[in-house]
Order: C-alpha cells, then structure tokens, then sequence
C-alpha cells in the first residue's frame, strides 16, 4: 500500500534520513519507533507529500507522490490520507465541532446530517462532547490531540498517519485511544502507521514495528520478533537503558 | 593568499550569496503570485471566505481610515489657504485639497494605513499557521492553501482597498470643507464650484487605477511573507516587519511610477 524507496532527505548539512526504505503492507499497522529527532515525523511528512526527499520515492498504491508534478496530482493521491500531526495542528480560527467536520466538508458530497452524524459519533468516542463549542488554544494539549485524532478519522480514510496519537493523554483516554484504533481498523480495515514512544503498550495496535536510528531502518519485524531481537540497540530503547550502544544527542 | 586577499575572496563571496538569495526570493514570489492567480480560477468559489476577510480588512478599517482622512482634508485645507493666500488665490483651495486627496493623499495614505494594521494581521496569521503545521495539515487533507488562504486575502485586498479609498476622499473633502469654510472663512459657493470645477473624471480614474494596484501589492506582499514565514516568534515578528516596511516601500515606489504614467495616459 505505502512503498518508501530509498528515500535520504537532509536539512542543510544534516543527514535526518538516509536511503530508506521501508514497505507498509495493506490493511495492517505499522509502528515506527526510534529516539527523539530521529526523523520520524519527517518520514511521515515525505509519505503526505509535503516534504520532497533529494533521493528516492514515496509510492501510494502504486502512484508516486514524490514524483507528482502538481499539486493537483499529489491531492488526489492525498485524498486517501487521513493524518494526526503530533502537534495536532487544529486550525485554530475553527472550533473542536468544526475542525472534526472540516475534511468531510471539504471533501463534499456530503449532507449536514451526515457530516453530523459521523462528526458526533467521533466525539463521543473520544469523550469530547463538553469541549465541541470551545477553540483550540482553549482546550489542553491532550484535548487537542483527541480532536486531531478525531479530524483524522472523520472520512474514514484509506491511510491513516498517526504522529504519536498517545503523547500528552492520561493513561485512561490513552486506552481509549488504542481501543478506537482498533475498532476504525475493525470497521474499515485501514493501512496505517502510527509513530509513538509508548512501548510496549502502542504493541497492541501494531502489526508490525520498524526502528529507525541513524538516519536508517536498523530493525523490523512483529512485535513478538522486536520484543525478542537480538540486537542490543533494540533491547536498550525498548528497556529505555541509558547505558548501551545508543547514545542520547 | 595574502589575508586582505582572502577577505576580497570572502566578501566577494558574501555579496554573491546575498545577490543569489534575492534573486532567488524575488523568483520565489512571482511564482507565488502566479499561483495564487491561478488558484482563483479553479472552482470552488469560497464566497464565505471573501466575505469573512472583507469584514476584517475593509469594515474593521473604515473607522481609522475616516479619522485620518478628516484630518488630512482638515490640515490640507489650512496648508493650502496659507499658501494660496501668498497668491491671494484662496479661491481655489477647495480644488487644491480635493486633487491632492483624489490624485495623491486618498489612496498612499489609506494603502498606508491598511498595510500597517490588516497587511500585518494577514502575514502574523498566515505565518502562525505555518509553523504551526496548519498549512501543512491543510495540504495534507488536499485543501490548496493558496484557493482556502490567499485567494480570498487578495481579492479582499483588490475590492476593499478602492473601497477605502473612497470613504478617505470623500470625508478628507468634507473635513477641508469644514475647515475652510467654517473657520477660515472661505465662502462655501466658490470652494465647492472651484472643486468641481477644476476635478475632472481622469482625476477620479487616476486615484481608482492607483488604490486598486496599491490593494494589489498589499496583498501580494502580506500573504507571501506570511507564506515563508521562518521558524517561531522570532520568524513571525521578522516577517511581519519586512511585510510592513516591503510593501509600504513598494506603494511610494510604485506611486511615482504610476503618477508619471498616467499624467501621460490620461491627460
Ligand atoms: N523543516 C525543517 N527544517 C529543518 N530541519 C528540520 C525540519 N523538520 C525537521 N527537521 C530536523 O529533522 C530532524 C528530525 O526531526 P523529526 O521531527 O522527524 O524527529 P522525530 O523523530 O519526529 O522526533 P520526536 O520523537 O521528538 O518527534 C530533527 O533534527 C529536526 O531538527
Ligand atoms: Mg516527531
């Protein structure tokens, strides 16, 4: 479904990736993980289009987005995207309700009942209904979040990118979190990638785990094979050691 | 290499990159420009949009705009019944404060004054929402950001800004008038026959044409360096001063070109 060859993307004299590649495979989840300023939401970027890599492609379902000469092209691909910033990046002219609602209404098509209709499912789901009336900078960042998490889903997309869905939430709605995942997976069997520091727990969601460290993919497996790899690099993130071959930058 | 060769190499060096880097940030907003016309071709048509940003650039202008063309007219009159008087010519100083305010002070000063309270709004918002990922979160939902951000910020610009104008001249005529006739004693008959007397349609024309390319250059230059805003406070606050100074620059600049041109065209 997503192909990424060998992609090296660099930001001046910083390497971030170098020749990557990497297969996200249909209808399965695909976690990435790896240390801080690795370059994972730069990859996630290279996958929507909205970063360009010097080297290699990003295939979705077998077109190129890289390769897209216009921006017209690269949306009609992007039209099978959902996407959770890890900032969340609400539009903040726009309240929680309507930034939910804001990709099904830009996409058309739809009735007010329906963009209702999904809309509100989404935000009990994710135990938003007290905040539906209120602007981003009004709500915390966990909140925020859940809304982008919500904004993500709401077209019921074919690709799904979550840039650490879990970061900021409490224990409780971070399980609500997993669960709504799982039951969006159960219900129309999306591709998805999820980046996340929250391991294991994000395993239960995960098809699959990639590791990135050192601009490359250095580990990839199911979760059962991560958990039990014999690469120390991997045994020292998972057990979060501060002594190993991984030193912290 | 002897070191004051070294730094002729250095400083060569430097003025070549600056020289490259405008050129290439010159390049950058033509194409940006480009887009943005291109952009207002493709349907959907965001009547909405329009109307929202009409509302923030042109109503909630009006009042300062009035303000400062009241008290243009005003000084104008006072400034040209002084000099006049050195003539004995008072008679024509309504026709000095009404060309000066249709021809030259109607669409600077209120270009002038939108610039620097919406041009500034337009580029700190648009910037924020680029380092904020909004921009990109929009692309990556397929929304254009040039059709759902610039377009309506433009047009807003083109329709407001002769908009503006208008509601400057016509209250600057009537603070001249005030001023005039009410404390200086000039006799409302002759101010108001001389006024119409010696404004013609060109004039009219000439203040239309510059008010609309000034509306142009305001939203060109606010919507593009909201556009490649730099990183946090520190490239948002940059970028709304060169958006202000930029495009300020730019209406004097252009205003002596255009006043030349159309002396010539429609005289
Ligand atoms: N637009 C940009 N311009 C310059 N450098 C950038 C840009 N975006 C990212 N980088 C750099 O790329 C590197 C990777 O960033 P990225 O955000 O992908 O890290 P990450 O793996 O997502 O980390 P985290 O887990 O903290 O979110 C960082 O060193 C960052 O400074
Ligand atoms: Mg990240």
């Amino acid at each position: 479904m997503i192909s990424v060859r060998n992609v090296s993307k660099r930001f001046g004299e910083q390497v971030v990736l170098q020749d990557v590649s990497l297969e996200i495979e249909p209808g399965l989840t695909t976690t990435i993980v790896g240390p801080s300023g690795v370059g994972k939401s730069v990859l996630l970027k290279l996958i929507m289009g909205i970063m360009t890599p010097e080297k290699g492609e990003v295939l979705i379902d077998g077109e190129s987005i890289t390769r897209a000469r216009t921006e017209r092209e690269k949306n009609r691909i992007r039209k099978h995207l959902g996407v959770l910033f890890q900032s969340a990046a609400l539009f903040d002219s726009l309240s929680v309700y309507d930034n939910i609602a804001f990709p099904l209404i830009e996409r058309g098509g739809y009735t007010r009942e329906e963009v209702n209709e999904r809309a509100n499912k989404l935000i009990t789901a994710l135990s938003l209904r007290k905040h539906a009336q209120h602007f981003p900078e009004e709500i915390s960042i966990g909140l925020r979040k859940r809304v982008g998490m919500a904004r993500a889903l709401i077209t019921e997309p074919d690709v799904i990118l979550f840039d650490e869905p879990n970061t900021g939430l409490d224990p409780l709605v971070g399980q609500e979190v997993y669960d709504l995942i799982k039951h969006c997976q159960d219900d129309w069997n999306f591709t998805g990638v999820v980046i996340s520091h929250e391991l294991p727990e994000v395993f239960q969601v995960s098809d699959k785990v990639v590791m990135l460290l050192h601009a490359q993919v250095i580990a990839e497996g199911t979760p059962q094979e991560f958990m039990d790899s014999a690469n120390p690099e991997v045994q020292q993130f998972l057990h979060g050691r501060t002594d190993g071959p991984i030193k912290i930058q | 290499m002897s070191v004051s060769q070294m730094s002729v190499v250095r400083s060569t060096e430097q003025l070549g990159k600056a020289v490259l880097d405008h050129t290439e940030s010159w390049g950058r907003s033509w194409l940006f420009l480009f887009r943005t016309i291109l952009a207002f071709f493709v349907p959907p048509f965001r009547l909405r949009l329009l109307l929202i940003q009409l509302y923030q650039i042109g109503v909630n202008s009006t009042v300062v705009v009035a303000l400062i063309g009241l008290f243009t007219g005003a000084v104008l009159a006072v400034q040209a019944e002084y000099t006049l008087s050195k003539f004995g010519a008072t008679a024509f100083t309504g026709s000095a404060v009404a060309l000066s305010l249709i021809r030259e002070l109607g669409p600077v000063l209120t270009a002038l004054m939108v610039i620097g309270r919406a041009g500034s709004a337009i580029t700190a918002e648009i910037g924020i929402m680029r380092i904020t990922e909004q921009i990109d979160a929009l692309r990556s939902m397929a929304v254009d950001p040039m059709k759902y951000l610039m377009v309506p910020r433009f047009i807003a610009g083109l329709i407001a800004m002769p908009l503006l104008t208008a509601i400057f001249i016509c209250i600057g005529i009537g603070g001249g008038y005030v001023v005039g006739v009410g404390l200086l004693d000039l006799s409302s008959g002759t101010f108001l026959s001389q006024m119409t007397h010696a404004v013609g349609l060109v004039d009219v024309y000439s203040g239309i044409i510059k008010s609309i390319v000034f509306g142009f250059i305001f939203g060109w230059v606010s919507c593009y360096k909201g556009y490649t805003c730099g990183f946090g406070a520190v490239g948002v606050n940059k970028a709304t001063t060169q958006s202000v100074v930029t495009s300020s620059v730019a209406v004097l600049v252009v205003d002596y070109f255009l006043t030349s041109i159309l002396t010539r065209v429609l005289m």
